[in-house]
Formats: structure tokens, sequence, C-alpha cells
């Protein structure tokens, strides 16, 4: 490899990097051409998180050595990364919540004056920054008031304000609304027209196609192709990446419902603030079908399933599970009546990071034989589960003894989903079970709720990607500022209507015609 | 990985010789010979079975207090309490002494009970007050360490009509004949062998139970703790009573074994503090508190041979010696890291 040329603002030459005896880096290479966007893209646990971690110098390589525009450098801290003009926005955002958006970009870095930090003239500083890129950041606003896409701009203007002109973003649009990607995806080629290189880690396919110029496929830790964007296509990225052919769209027979299972009437839940999030719901899921609630972020989306899970209270209305009213019923009672959740957030309620998988995998369960008789457990059995749900789940750790916090993302996802789906439940919730998984995963994981669906049980499917609503659910449910407005078959919709009936419009369907302005969010992403 | 056993083992060592180091310049810069004062030191703990035997009658309420504190960090809280918890619990040890009349199958035993209890009330307080108000623990407990002192400190006058209780009955003393023959009669007691079985049990709780999971689950992640259906409150009451409980044993090892009898206090015992320490250094597990607690103790007790000819090193400086030690010791992780970080440098080339 030349590793000189300079046309090249990063070289990771034959990257190494290990951990205990696993091999989470194997010998890659990657070069990052100055102005472009490169994606990377593998797997879940592929390392493609850990090679940008040795990048930004939170990691150092076994192996292999890193030039930044030309010159070999060691970059034994972020530090460091941040004086070569590397910045990094995290997985999972690293701001501190009750500050405001200017003292979470200063961290670290304070302007001082005399001793004392210039919040005022740094808050100017990063004005100017957000208008030349057109992020739309307000220095002032407390980073726990805004919305999460906001918080990731903070997070891009955070390595701006450090004189980054190399921005690693990895899984950026995980945690965003539709509306929001569009938006990041502006921000993205502003940047790199404005001279700066990115890379970028993503597992939708979607997206590499639309921004990237270049990209760089990672298997199991190890280097297989970088290939211009222009010359491949997604099915092939997929087949690189995996390793086998993927299917995309979910085959699936038709749904045969029966009774219900979850009855929901006239539900009223409130959020923290006090304001009423869901406001006299009415929905019903039933045996054998999966139900997709399809709206943007902030309809009423997390408090209704926080409502029936029990983690949340309702107002008003009742909840029945199988004909039994589970109306504010203490979580521990409703996962009993035979409620599954695969939860949205999966850090905040889904696992405990400090407990191995194997406690994880019993966190629902750890109380009941076999796991624990008489208050005392039975490791045998929690680690014989932990190791069968690793097997079935695709789950790649080192062990089942390995903390659930060095897993993966989207390991740590499969932890969830092998545990929910493991029990069996009536109902199964899934809110946003595929964000942060790879395309093989994903696909899995949709065979896994259609196999559900086919033994009888329900499913209530809630999900930001259109996509998926549209691929899996057998009916599509509209949430709208608290209340269901609509309930569509996906076989007879079309993402534009989807998304005209999420922005609150209903559809005439008989001749087709739609009131209102067409100025609907989920637009953008309907190919 | 052997290799990083053996490190993680070593570290604390290194850091125990380098407090000595540090300690040593301090005590020749300041005029005083290192050599000597260390020698008295060793002597004041390992000098002759009298001192042996003061020496474990010390670690012996610190392996408690301790565990107190560990315990209760387990599930996130900060029981800063646990010295009011040890007064309370020293003071029911003492009324049980005083007022019962039984056997001692049975007076020992429920003494110590009675102490557990007493501890363990004093800290559902706070623990209450937390689970269901959300109070901040820290503040309840500090301020309920001073209504401990005084509130004890009036019930002895009331009782007692002085300054200090009666001894308790034989029947409820730790003391053991056969620990007194062979330490030159210190005041070392059967309590060493509670404070042992305490850790035993709650090793055994943490790493065994459904009960220690989800102290564990609730100190780690609550929002998860409660989407697992575990009741949060609950087993943050649970966690602090059970932490007083044993802040309550230690007490009752003063009460029932080193003393005998219950004075009031001008100020506080300052065990309960150090039990703070003592989980630190045994990095919040509760064997690693059985080290911590044999280190505190054993320099504490040691380091009162240090004022005596030909050392006459002042009390003061001692206090600062073992400061420093605890510090380095505390701070081990500051030298994990920095071997950590010299490896990986090592690796790249
Ligand atoms: N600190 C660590 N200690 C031990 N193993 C680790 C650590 N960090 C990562 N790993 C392991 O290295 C592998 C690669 O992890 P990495 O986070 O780089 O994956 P990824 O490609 O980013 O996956 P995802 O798409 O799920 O985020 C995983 O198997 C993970 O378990
Ligand atoms: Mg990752």
């Amino acid at each position: 490899m030349g590793g000189t040329d300079v046309e090249y603002v990063i070289e990771m030459l034959n990257i190494t990097k290990v951990f205990g005896n696993f091999v989470a880096n194997d010998n890659i290479t990657l070069q990052l051409k100055k102005g472009e966007i490169h994606a990377l893209l593998g797997e879940n646990g592929a390392g493609k998180s850990t090679l940008m971690n040795v990048l930004f110098g939170l990691y150092q390589p076994d192996g292999g050595e890193i030039r930044v525009k030309g010159k070999r450098v060691e970059i034994s801290d972020p530090n460091v990364a941040n004086d070569l003009g590397i910045g990094m926005v995290h997985q999972h955002f690293m701001l501190v919540d009750t500050f405001s958006v200017t003292e979470n970009i200063i961290l670290g870095k304070e302007p001082t004056k005399g001793g004392r930090i210039n919040i005022k003239e740094a808050a100017e500083e990063i004005k100017q920054l957000s208008n030349l890129y057109g992020l739309d950041v307000d220095p002032y606003a407390m980073v726990e008031d805004i919305s999460v896409g906001m918080q990731q701009r903070v997070e891009i203007l955070k390595t701006l304000y450090r004189g980054a002109d190399i921005l690693i973003f990895d899984e950026p649009t995980a945690a965003l609304t539709p509306q929001e990607i569009s938006e990041l995806i502006e921000i993205m080629k502003r940047l790199v027209q404005e001279g700066k290189s990115i890379i970028l880690i993503t597992h939708k396919l979607k997206e590499i196609m639309e921004v990237a110029d270049r990209v760089t496929v990672i298997r199991r830790g190890k280097g297989i192709k970088t290939l211009n964007v222009s010359d491949t296509n997604p099915t092939e990225l997929a087949s690189l990446m995996v390793g086998r052919d993927v299917v995309f769209t979910t085959e699936k027979t038709p749904a045969n419902p029966k009774e219900p299972v979850l009855s929901i009437n006239d539900l009223v839940v409130k959020d923290y603030r006090g304001t009423e999030k869901v406001n006299k719901l009415n929905l019903e899921v039933r045996r054998g079908e999966i139900l997709g609630i399809a709206g943007v972020d902030g309809n009423g989306q997390t408090e209704l399933i926080e409502a029936i899970t029990g983690l949340r209270r309702s107002e008003s209305g009742t909840i029945k599970l199988n004909g039994k009213d589970i109306t504010n019923m203490r979580p521990r009672k409703v996962t009993e009546s035979g409620v599954g959740h695969i939860p949205q957030d999966r850090h905040r309620h889904g696992l405990v990071l400090n407990f191995t998988v194997g406690e994880n995998v019993a966190l629902q369960t750890y109380y009941k034989k076999p796991f624990s008789n008489m208050g005392v457990l039975n490791h045998k059995e929690i680690y014989s589960k932990a190791r069968e749900l690793i097997e079935q789940y695709d789950i790649r750790t080192q062990s089942e003894y390995t903390p659930a916090r060095a897993l993966s993302g989207g390991n740590q996802q499969k932890i969830i989903i092998g545990r929910e789906i493991e029990r069996d439940p009536d109902l199964l919730i899934a809110a946003q079970p595929t964000r942060g998984l790879d395309v093989g995963a994903i696909e899995f994981i949709h065979k896994r709720l259609i196999e559900q669906r086919d033994n009888g049980k329900a499913v209530l499917l809630v999900s930001f990607e259109l996509d998926e609503v549209m691929d899996v659910s057998d009916r599509i449910a509209v949430i709208f500022e608290g209340q269901i407005i609509d309930i569509v078959d996906p076989k007879e919709t079309t993402e534009e209507e989807l998304g005209l009936l999420m922005a609150g419009q209903k559809i005439n369907k008989k001749n087709n015609e739609v009131d209102g302005d067409k100025n609907s969010p989920s637009m953008k992403e309907g190919e | 990985m052997n290799k990083k056993r053996l490190i993680s083992l070593l570290i604390p060592v290194l850091a125990i010789v380098l407090g000595l180091i540090v300690g040593a310049i301090i005590m020749m810069v300041s005029g005083y010979d290192p050599v000597v004062g260390y020698t008295q030191l060793w002597e004041g703990i390992f000098g002759d079975p009298y001192v042996m035997g003061e020496t474990v009658r010390q670690i012996t309420p610190y392996i408690l207090a301790g565990l107190a504190v560990a315990f209760a960090f387990k599930t996130g809280l900060f029981n800063i309490g646990v010295e009011g918890q040890l007064i309370v619990g020293w003071f029911a040890a003492v009324w049980v002494g005083l007022s019962f009349d039984m056997p001692a199958v049975l007076h020992i035993p429920f003494a110590i009970l009675v102490a557990g209890l007493a501890g363990a009330l004093w800290a559902f307080i706070p623990g209450i007050l937390k689970a269901r108000l959300g109070v901040n623990e820290v503040v309840v407990t500090i301020m309920l360490n001073y209504v401990a002192l005084h509130v004890t400190n009036a019930l002895i006058r009331g009782i007692a009509g002085k300054d200090t209780t009666d001894r308790i009955a034989e029947t409820a003393s730790l003391r053991i004949p056969f620990f007194e023959e062979i330490t030159m009669y210190s005041r070392m007691h059967g309590g060493i062998f509670i404070a042992i079985l305490a850790v035993i049990i709650i090793y055994f709780i943490l790493q065994k139970t459904k009960l220690g999971y989800e102290l564990k689950a609730v100190g780690f992640n609550q929002d998860a703790s409660k989407y697992a259906g575990m009741n949060v409150p609950r087993n943050i009451v649970i966690s602090m009573v059970i932490s007083g409980f044993l802040a309550g044993l230690a007490g009752a090892m003063e009460g029932l074994g080193t003393f005998e009898y219950v004075a009031t206090k001008t100020s506080t015992t300052g065990i309960g503090f150090e039990g703070i320490a003592v989980a630190v250094l045994g990095a919040n597990h509760p064997i690693g508190v059985v080290f911590g607690a044999i280190l505190f103790g054993a320099l504490k007790y040691g380091s009162l041979n240090m004022p005596n000819p030909p050392a006459q090193i002042p009390s003061e400086m001692i206090t600062i010696i073992i400061a420093i030690i605890i510090f380095f010791v505390a701070s081990a992780y500051l030298f994990q890291w920095l071997y950590e970080k010299f490896s990986k440098k090592k690796g790249v080339k």
C-alpha cells in the first residue's frame, strides 16, 4: 500500500485489535480521501466501533499503523485525536443532561478570560458554526429539553468546535426519526462541501447508497472489500457483509387473526409533564396478527407502551389482556399475565449493562424456577439458558460471563429480543426491535416476529421505520396526537399515504384524494 | 488471564509499599527516624501476643462497619449513617446485657440480635424517606448520626444516673477465656467470628441469592429493574435495613466485647466513618472489606506504639502517615490505569 499518498487524510493500515483472546479487528485497512463520505459496513459485532475507537484514541491498536495526512501518528488518547482534527459522534451520546448546549460543547475545552469561563463568547462562536453548517442549534437550550436529533447536532458541533475536519459518525441514524434522518443527510453533505471528510457507520444500505462515495465492508473483524458506491448495489453490499445472500422483503403467509388478545378502551396517559400524550385511545390486537403502529415520534407511542406494560400510570380507560383487566397493574403482574416487551431504549430499560449476558438473560425470570429456588439463584441453569440463546440468536459475545456492556450495540439488542421471545408471551410488544441491527439480524428478527404470529400469538410492533412497519405488519394503526386515527392494510397503502396519515391527515379512500398540505415528514423517506 | 490476576493482587501491595516510603520521607523530613518509627509500628501490631490480640479486637468492628457501607453501596446507596447505627446498636446491646437474666447461649445471641435490629431501625428511617419521598439518604444519615449520639447520651444518663453504665452480665459478654490466656489478657473477644460469619453471609446474599441479584440490579439501573418487575423502593429499604443491621452488629462488638459497658460520648466513635475508608479499600467487595479492615485496624492500633520512646513520633504525624498509606491504596486504580497505559504503548511497537 502506497502509504505516503497525500490523497488520503486518514490511513489505517493493517490495524489489529485484540480483547483478551478475541480478535475484534484483524488486519483491517481503511483509507479516507479528503472530502469524501466513506461508509463502514459490517454485521453487529463485526468490529466497526472498535476500529473507530482505535482511530479516536480510545483503544490502542495491537498492530498496524495510522497515518494522518501521510504522517505516521500514535493516537494515545482522544485529546491527541482532537489535536489531529479527528472528531467522533458516538453511537450513544455523551452529553450532560443538566448542562446547556454551550456548556456541553466547551466541556474540557473552556475558553477562559482571566481564569473565568467566557460562556458568552463560546455561545457566539457556536452560533456561527451552527449557521455555517445549517445545524440550527440554540446554544442556550438545556440538553434535557431538546430532541434526540438536536442532541446529535450538539455532538456534531462539539467536534466542529474542537476544530475537527475528519468526522466519525457511529450509527448516527439509529435513534433518529425519518424526518431527522433526511436532515442529517443534508448536514453531512454540507459538511463535505465545506471540506470536511466523513467516516459513516450505518446498517442502512439505503443511506449508504444515498450519501456515501465509497464503502468498506468488514466481516467478523476482517476487511473484506472497499468499493465505489456508484459501482455497487444494496444486494451486493448485503451479501458481502453477511457472507451469504440476504432477502430484503419478508416472506409471510396471510395472517389468520382470531379473537383479540389486547383491547384498549378510551385510554388516557399523561407524560411526566402532565400533558395527555395518549388521548382516549382505542386499539385491538388479535391473536395471530402483527399490528404495526406507525407515527411520528412523540405522538404517544412511548406512553402507550409504558401504560400497557405497567411502567406508567393510566389516568382513565381500560387495558385488557385476554379479557382480563390489566390497567395499572404492576409490571411484574403484567409480565406474568403474558406480555413480552422489547423496550425502545435498550440501555435504559432493557439491560443492566454491568450484569453479565447470563444475568441479563434471566432479567425477567430470575425469581422463578428453574433460575431460582427458595430465594437462591441457580447459576448453572441461568448460564446454560444463556448459552442456548447465544447459540439460537447468534449473539456475538466472548462468553455468557461477559458483561453486557462489552457487547456491540446490535448484540446487546439480540439479548433482549431472545429473552422476550423465549418467554413465548401471548402479547409481544416490540418497540424499535431492529434499531441498530444489521440486515442479516433484521431478517432474522422479522422472521421470529412472524413465527410468533403464526404460533397464534399477538404482536404489537412500534417502529419509526416505515419500511419495517409496511413489511412486517398485517394491519397498520396510525397514531397521531395520542389517538389511532386510522387502521390500514399495508398491501393497499403506499408509503406516501401512510406519511400523510402520520401527519394527521385522513385519506378519503374512495377517490383517493388527500386533503390538507403535502408537507409530510415521511415523504422524503419513501422512495 | 493469569498475568492480569497477579497484577491485580500486586497493585495493592505495591501501593502499601509506596505509602510506607512516602510516610518514611515525611518522618525523615520532620526529623524522626523512619526505621525506628516503623519498627515500633510493627511491634505495635505483632510485637507480642497482647498487641496481636488487641489488633484483632480493633479489626473486628471495622469489618462490620466496612461491610455495612459496602453493602448499601452495592444498591447505589451511600450510607454515611453507619456511625449512628453503630451507636444505637452499642446502646441496645448493653441494655440487653444489663436488663435480662438468661443463660449465655440465649443472652449473647439475643443481645446481638437486638443491637442489629436497633441499627436496622435507625437505617430504616433514611431508607423509607429515600424510597417513598426521594429524600437524599446522605443528608438524613448524617443528621441521624448526631441524633443517635445525643439520644443515647441522654438515655445513658437517665437510666444509669451517671455517665457510664454498669458492666453487662457475664452471660452477655463475648469474652473468651482461651483468647485471654493466649493474648496476655488483651480485650480480643469472640466477636471476630461473628464478623467473619457476617462476611460469609453477605457474600452469599450478594452472589447467590435472588435478593442480591435484585439489590445489585437496582444499584446499577433502576429503570431496568422497574422494567423487570422489581419493587425498587422496597429494595432500597431492604438494602438500608441490612446495612444498618450490620452497623448495629459493629456496635454490639464494642458493647458486648471490647468495653462491656456504654458511656456517654462527646463525639462520634469514628468507626462508622472509618468504615467508609474500609469499604473503599476493599473495593466494596465483602472479601475485600476483610482485607481493608485488617490494614486499617492494624495501622490504627499499631501506630499507638509510635509516640513511645525512642521513636517519639507525635500522634498527629502518625495520623498523616496512616492517611497517606490509605490514600495510596485507595488510589491503586490509578496504578492499574498507569500500568495498562504503559503496557498498551509497548504493545504498539
Ligand atoms: N471493551 C471490550 N472488551 C471486550 N470485548 C469487546 C470490547 N469492545 C468490543 N468488544 C467485542 O468486539 C467485537 C466488536 O465490537 P464492536 O462494538 O466494534 O462491533 P460493531 O461492529 O460496532 O457492532 P454494532 O453494529 O452492533 O455496533 C464484539 O464482539 C464485542 O463483543
Ligand atoms: Mg457499534
